[in-house]
């Protein structure tokens, strides 16, 4: 395992290999390709933070948990929410603040403040040729050249290893509350929650849980502002059932943004469709396979599960008939997911399988796009050494 | 400025270039008359003019993607122009380009108020994407301030802001799908209705490219419902000092207004003489306003205020009624056309750390003395973006020049404090050549390599953003191979 000290360690280890590198922050969203381990937990390190300013400045391999904690420290946090996958994935480590960008990871504040992406405001990095190139600053409005640091978040070191992420942070919310909708079909609760995030309330959350039939709409800020929005959504919502305030969210939104429900089945993807053709997607699927799903984003995420049972199944729908092949329903199922996710518009993630598989884990592009973004890969990585094969 | 020499050998193909464009294009939509094309000289950056070989003015996805593989197959560069509006010079043409105007696209494709997003052609201006969904009570919020008349591809190509970004972001923040062509005519699709890229986030790289990657030719935008209300508060300082760290204060305090406006004294006294909104003279200005239900208005600008009053404001104005919300509005809104009554000007568009606020204003005001032109300040103080104003003749000989010298020592202060050249307006060809003070040799090469992927010939808009001498090699191949 490589383990650079410092940027200029990593720059020349990453100029004088010559074989696939597997690039891992903390190692915990289970996205391992073959190749000698390149490990960034030796960048490490707050550069800079200045609460006034809502700016951080962070080395790549620092864990998440101390920056949360340093910005808890002085009333701020990371808007987005990220995702910690370990609950998910059952893996152990710990996350990096490089990772969460890279893999451009969000949880469900993402509707309403938006990505990991859309915090991230420079980058330093290493590309494939193992030139340093730094791009975006410190500050969050900045327009001069192009915008590779957008470029960097979700390219899952695809085009470059992150050492260093300057960040906008936000202030924490003081008050939080949860509106509850319960006995509620997908159709209602889809609506209700169109209702929800079109309301001036400032919706943080919103999601949906069939299997209690209930949707979770949240709201945060100062305390007297949470208590008026959270009634007024009360009486928006009251058209959809009977919603009921819940003052304490943490544990839920939580499980919700971790997506522990899945923690314990075999195959599970993430796709990001309209809210609006969550209905249609779920109903096509269902008519085939046997599967549990989630909702958050309003319906514009969709976590779908597959326990070792339901994916035995899915094999029964592969051509040359081989039945209780997990593998087998694994790819069965992926296929039509991805084939009716693309007639819909939108993209499927593979977040968690069996060991065994080797499924792409994200979305084939169509021609054009799948050009480019293998033109760019070359032009970052022309010998092809950076994450080998995770993204096309 | 510097721009490249025409290519001789385009020029003398004029005519057969409008011959092949006319064929893809009703003829009102092809202008080649040479007092026609001179409307096409130059955008919002005055100073600078050359008419284009030919301007079109397509209507539909197909048209722009005809008119571009022509081009692309006869050589010639493209320079998309939105509304023209842009202060960097980004739609300046050359000689022997074409202008490619998506003005005519303006129509409104679909709005969806249960996703929360409309789609658009990118023609369209910014106010009437809002003004579309108004009756809903919704609005897209990036709102730069020549609003009424920029189109939102210029604002794609730019990535604009506005004075409402620190709570609502810039347009990469609300920018959901683009349709895209490519310089050879390839139509692309990215992004949709749905959140987040599938594959590598192509939208964030083509948003604030200005126009080198692709011309966009439609958009699908968030919307978001308006906020129940708004009101500002106006607070004045006696240094710059004390309203910098007052800022610091209410945002370390957990306060996010939706903006919080900075005026210094030039710029204070400008405006009041210009528009007479009765603000007090004193050293700096603050307006900011919050958001919210009457209830939850009244307590944020509590907090607000409070926090101000610990640093001894010499006035503190809170708005009791729509009028005079209008009022404190009323200068910012009119300091353009203020400065514009007392002279010529430029407008800067850097961005800083907001904790250097102090320090830079200080050595704006020396540098002011040493170049003996006049320099007001507005700012997006929340955000860190400046726009400092200086005033200049350009009747008069050397002014300009000097104006465009003490710019530059402006954007390359903001670069050492720990910001950048441009903050919403794009670089254009106005900070072109200043690339090098912000990003290295290894820096600019990046984002070179980018442009090769999209556009491997460098027609579209080449002569922007990047040092003429940096991409020299790509523009003119056979050139540099002599």
């Amino acid at each position: 395992m490589h383990r650079p000290a410092n940027e200029a360690e990593l720059a020349e280890l990453v100029a004088g290999t010559n074989t696939g590198l597997c690039i891992e922050g903390g190692g915990t969203r289970g996205l391992t390709v073959p190749g000698e381990i390149l490990s960034t937990r030796g960048l490490s390190g707050v550069e800079l933070y200045e609460p006034g300013s809502l700016t951080l400045v962070v080395k790549a391999g620092t864990p998440l948990a101390e920056v949360e904690a340093l910005l808890m420290s002085e009333g701020q946090r990371l808007a987005f929410e990220p995702m910690d996958h370990r609950r998910l994935l059952g893996t152990k480590g710990t996350p990096t603040i490089g990772g969460t960008f890279a893999a451009n990871c969000s949880g469900p504040r993402r509707i309403q403040a938006g990505a990991a992406r859309d915090f991230l405001l420079g980058v330093r990095f290493v590309d494939g040729r193992g030139e340093v190139v730094k791009n975006g600053g410190r500050v969050m409005k900045n327009v001069t050249g192009y915008d590779l640091v957008k470029l960097m978040a979700g390219a899952h070191g695809t085009l470059g290893v992150l050492s260093e992420v300057s960040l906008k942070v936000l202030p924490q919310a003081e008050a939080s509350a949860t509106v509850v909708v319960e006995g509620l079909s997908l159709d209602r609760a889809i609506q209700a929650m169109s209702a929800a995030l079109g309301s001036p309330y400032d919706v943080t959350g919103a999601a949906y849980d069939p299997q209690a039939q209930a949707v979770f709409v949240r709201v945060e800020g100062f305390a007297q502002s949470v208590a008026y929005r959270g009634d007024k959504l009360v009486q928006d919502l009251a058209q959809f059932g009977n919603p009921s305030l819940a003052r304490e969210g943490a544990a839920l939104w939580s499980d919700i943004r971790d997506v522990t429900a899945f923690a314990s089945h075999s195959a599970v993807w993430q796709a990001s469709v309209k809210p609006t053709e969550a209905p249609e997607l779920l109903d096509r699927l269902g008519q085939i396979h046997g599967f549990a799903y989630r909702l958050d984003w309003g319906g514009g995420r969709i976590w779908l599960a597959l326990s070792e049972d339901e994916l035995k199944a899915a094999a029964f729908d592969t051509e040359d008939g081989r039945k209780d092949d997990p593998l087998e329903g694994l790819a069965a199922f992926d296929a039509n997911l991805r084939q009716n996710v693309a007639q819909l518009g939108g993209h499927v993630t593979l977040v968690k399988a069996p060991k065994e598989a080797a499924l792409p884990r994200f979305q084939a592009q169509l021609v054009p796009l799948a050009a480019i973004a293998e033109g760019l890969r070359r032009q970052f990585d022309p010998r092809g050494i950076l994450n080998p094969g995770l993204m096309g | 400025m510097q721009m490249p020499l025409p290519d001789p050998a385009i020029l003398a193909r004029k005519a057969r270039i409008a011959r092949r464009l006319g064929t893809v294009l009703p003829a009102d939509a092809l202008i080649q008359d040479e007092m026609e094309t001179r409307a096409y000289e130059c955008d919002g950056l005055a100073a600078y003019r050359c008419p284009p070989l030919l301007a079109v003015l397509p209507r539909s996805t197909q048209e722009v993607s005809d008119i571009l593989r022509i081009c692309h197959e006869e050589g010639v560069p493209v320079v998309p122009r939105g509304a023209g509006t842009s202060l960097a010079g980004g739609a300046l043409p050359t000689a022997d380009s074409v202008i490619l105007g998506v003005a005519r696209m303006n129509e409104v494709l679909e709005t969806d108020y249960d996703n929360r997003v409309i789609r658009v052609q990118a023609g369209r201006t910014n106010l009437s994407v809002s003004g579309a969904v108004e009756e809903e009570d919704f609005f897209y919020a990036p709102d730069p301030s020549s609003q009424l008349a920029c189109a939102i591809a210029g604002n794609i190509a730019m990535n604009s802001g506005g004075a409402h970004c620190l709570k609502y972001g810039v347009t990469t923040n609300n920018l959901m799908g683009v349709t895209l062509v490519l310089m050879d005519g390839t139509v692309v699709e990215i992004g949709g209705a749905h959140l987040d890229a599938g594959g590598l986030d192509l939208l964030g790289v083509i948003c604030g490219s200005e126009g080198q990657l692709g011309v966009v030719t439609e958009a699908t935008l968030r919307i978001l419902r308006k906020p129940e209300g708004a009101r500002p508060v106006l607070i004045g300082f006696d240094s710059n000092e004390v309203a910098g760290a007052c800022v610091s204060d209410i945002i370390k305090a957990g306060v996010l207004p939706v903006a919080i406006e900075f005026m210094d004294r030039p710029c204070i006294q400008a405006c009041e003489a210009f528009a007479k909104a009765g603000y007090p003279m004193c050293e700096a200005l603050l307006i900011i306003e919050v958001e919210g239900s009457e209830a939850e208005i009244a307590h944020q600008l509590q907090l607000i205020t409070d926090i101000a009053r610990r640093h001894n404001p010499v006035e503190l104005r809170e708005a009791g009624d729509a009028e005079e919300a209008a009022r404190i509005w009323l200068g910012r809104k009119s300091a353009f056309g203020a400065m514009g009554q007392i002279n010529d000007y430029m407008c800067l568009d850097g961005t800083i750390p907001v904790g250097a606020l102090p320090q830079v204003l200080r050595r704006i005001g020396e540098l002011s003395q040493e170049f003996g032109l006049e320099v007001a300040n507005v700012f997006h103080a929340g955000d860190g973006n400046m726009h400092p104003l200086i005033l200049f003749d350009a009747n008069k000989p050397g002014d300009l020049e000097r104006c465009e010298a003490f710019g530059a020592e402006i954007l390359k202060l903001c670069v050492d404090v720990g910001g950048c050249l441009t903050g919403e307006h794009g670089v254009g060809i106005e900070k072109r050549d200043l690339m090098h003070y912000q990003y290295n040799g290894q820096d600019l090469e990046a984002q070179l390599r980018v442009k090769d992927v999209f556009d491997p010939k460098w027609l579209l808009n080449p002569a922007k953003v990047f040092p003429l001498l940096v991409t020299q090699s790509r523009r003119s191949p056979d050139l540099a191979a002599e």
